[in-house]
């Protein structure tokens, strides 16, 4: 690490931001629609979007900074079972989503629901199974909003700002960034990420396309790259007697890298920011022309993983302002060791404004699913539009200080801690919405004790990884899974568990006969598209079912 | 009409044929990548790259092409319906 700031790279990361955060203001009057203020305007940008700007807007979205900075340092660290699954992740999450978004897409528009919660809420009649899905989304939303924060601090520390010295120095730089991101969102709503994706993916395929053309030739060529990932990662780890890490999977980590790939691709558009990407869409088959086209970004994180393998060949020493070793700055450092100082400034840049758009649309799918599902459904069931909208906005707000807080005032470990727990917790909530999309079968009761058995398998097995090395639990996400004897991902073994006790508990209810709740759609809703007919929602619907 | 018949109606108009056309074009990415055993390897190399490592890059694209044509199967087995209120 060079010592001090490097200015010039600083200057060009400023000047970017100061551009995004012009645009994030501006964007309250684009595309501005006519209605009074409602979450409709505000938390789904009007549902006006059509193919090009969703996907910009799911892009923007769902490759995150964090993405950006953990999966390389993941590939770098330990190699191809931690970092290259998401890959295939990525790719197979396309004709997962393709099948059921449409539904969800369909039935949202039918009924006005902004949430996946208020679905299961109109589907079931339920307001526990909807209040599980809500607190589970928030629960699962918040910790990733904080490891945006990580993200922009990977940067500056490489610049040279913030990671030593007092702890306003350390604290400022991210308290303004996300003070103005704050800022414009509240005035935007949804309108202000889905203007600034298009810098922030811009700047991303710029840099990504030129570090994959340029630095593999500075360090003796792919051949050499391969050669000195299998070199590391076959070398045996000398307070393990282990391999350091994995270049190819073998036999006994097939399983492992399968059900991560899959249990992540089920489980990314249960989180609330994915779903009001979709859901802002203008169409039913927005989401599904773009799952077509996504791909691209599958293709970009995928070169964007093989760095960490150039930074192996290129000797990368990922050292922090405070002398530790941290293997979340090895891109970031990369690309300071061998880009000009401008350029480096463009691809921090792109990092720090890529935390910014998925920072803004989960903050605002999270402050959504409170004010439909916590607020109006527990607290004020009569509230109007406007005062929904405006009890989002407080919340978005109140969302953002507690990420920064919980980064600046915790250890760093616990936001990854957490977001691992929340990629388990929000996969326990696909019976219901997913299922739920196709069938009524399921009792709403049989799927809240399914994923009540979800959460706790998934949150205990996980605390009980504990790294041999350090004895700190959540080591992983990876335990063994029960009657087959394989490593697998525990998100995907806890959903197994979620969805055979949920048939279970249905079918012990049916016999009962345990009235099932009310369902409020009809089979029709589910395949509606752009220009039919809304339903007007009757008052008893909005009232408590007691 | 009724709750029923409105949900036994809902899609009857659909091309089932090439609904499940569109089903199996879908799944085939999914099998494709979950079936590790047949692409962990890094024989035969092309480009310096290790065949575990291009054989997913190639997916990406294989995934779009299946995509799009599912797309455009169910645009076909389900043609947007036109006229008032549906």
């Amino acid at each position: 690490m060079s010592a001090g700031i490097n200015y010039t790279a600083l200057g060009v990361l400023v000047a970017l931001f100061v551009l995004v955060t012009a645009l994030g203001f501006w964007a309250s009057n684009w595309r501005r629609g006519e209605h009074l203020e409602s979450l409709d305007e505000w938390g789904l940008g009007g549902r006006t979007f059509g193919v090009w700007i969703t996907w910009f807007l799911i892009g923007g979205d769902i490759y995150t900074a964090y993405t950006f900075v953990a999966v390389p340092a993941a590939m770098f660290a330990t190699g191809a079972v931690a970092g290259f699954f998401a890959v295939p992740y990525t790719i197979i999450l396309y004709p997962i989503i393709f099948i059921y978004m449409a539904r969800l897409w369909s039935v949202s528009y039918r009924h006005g629901y902004v949430t996946s919660a208020d679905f299961v809420r109109g589907r079931y009649g339920s307001r526990e199974l909807s209040l599980a899905v809500s607190v589970t989304g928030i629960l699962a939303t918040m910790p990733y909003i904080a490891l945006q924060l990580v993200g922009i601090q990977a940067v500056l520390e490489v610049v040279g700002v913030g990671g030593a010295g007092s702890f306003i120095a350390k604290a400022l730089p991210l308290i303004i960034a996300f003070a103005l991101l704050a800022a414009y969102t509240h005035s935007a709503g949804l309108r202000a990420p889905a203007m600034i994706a298009f810098v922030k993916d811009t700047l991303i395929y710029i840099v990504i396309l030129a570090a994959i053309f340029y630095l593999p030739a500075q360090v003796g060529g792919w051949a050499h790259v391969f050669e000195a990932a299998r070199a590391k990662m076959t070398a045996l780890n000398p307070a393990t007697g282990a391999p350091v890490g994995v270049f190819i999977p073998a036999a006994q980590s097939y399983w492992a890298y399968a059900t991560l790939a899959l249990g992540s691709a089920m489980a990314l558009f249960m989180y609330p920011h994915s779903i009001t990407a979709t859901l802002s869409s203008r169409s039913r088959n927005t989401i599904r022309h773009n799952a077509t086209i996504l791909p691209a970004y599958s293709f970009v994180l995928g070169l964007l993983a093989l760095l960490g393998w150039v930074a192996i060949a290129a000797g990368t020493k990922p050292i922090g302002l405070d002398g530790k070793v941290n293997v979340q700055l090895v891109i970031p450092q990369l690309f300071e060791d061998y880009f000009p100082p401008w350029f480096a400034g463009v691809a921090f840049a792109a990092v720090a404004i890529g935390a910014l758009v998925p920072a803004a649309i989960m903050s605002i799918a999270a402050s959504n699913t409170f004010t439909r599902n916590i607020y109006r459904e527990w607290i004020n069931p009569h509230a109007t539009h406007a005062q929904e909208a405006s009890v989002s906005k407080v919340i978005a707000l109140l969302v953002k200080a507690l990420a920064l807080v919980f980064v600046l005032a915790l250890d760093k470990q616990n936001a990854i801690n957490f977001q691992l727990l929340g990629g388990i917790w929000i996969l326990q909530t696909f019976p219901a919405i997913v299922f739920g999309l196709y069938t009524r079968w399921f009792h709403s009761w049989g799927l809240l004790v399914g994923w009540a058995a979800g959460m706790v398998y998934g949150t205990v097995t996980a605390y009980n990884l504990v790294n041999p090395a350090t004895g700190n639990h959540f080591a992983g996400s990876l335990a063994m899974i029960p009657v087959i004897g394989q490593l697998g991902y525990i998100a995907l073994t806890a959903f197994a568990i979620n969805a055979l006790l949920a048939a279970v508990v249905t079918v012990v209810l049916n016999v009962v006969k345990v009235p099932h709740g009310r369902d409020e759609t009809t089979a029709m809703d589910y395949l509606a598209d752009e220009g039919d007919a809304r339903v007007e929602k009757r008052v008893e619907h909005t009232l408590p079912a007691i | 009409m009724n709750r029923s018949q409105a949900d036994a109606g809902a899609d009857s108009a659909a091309n089932k044929t090439l609904l499940a056309l569109a089903a199996v074009l879908l799944l085939i990415p999914v099998v494709g990548l979950l079936w590790v055993g047949s692409y962990a390897s890094v024989e035969p190399v092309v480009a310096g790259f290790p065949f575990f490592i291009w054989y997913q890059f190639a997916w990406v694209f294989l995934c779009s092409a299946c995509t799009a044509t599912a797309l455009r199967l169910i645009q076909l087995a389900r043609p947007r319906r036109t006229g008032g209120v549906r």
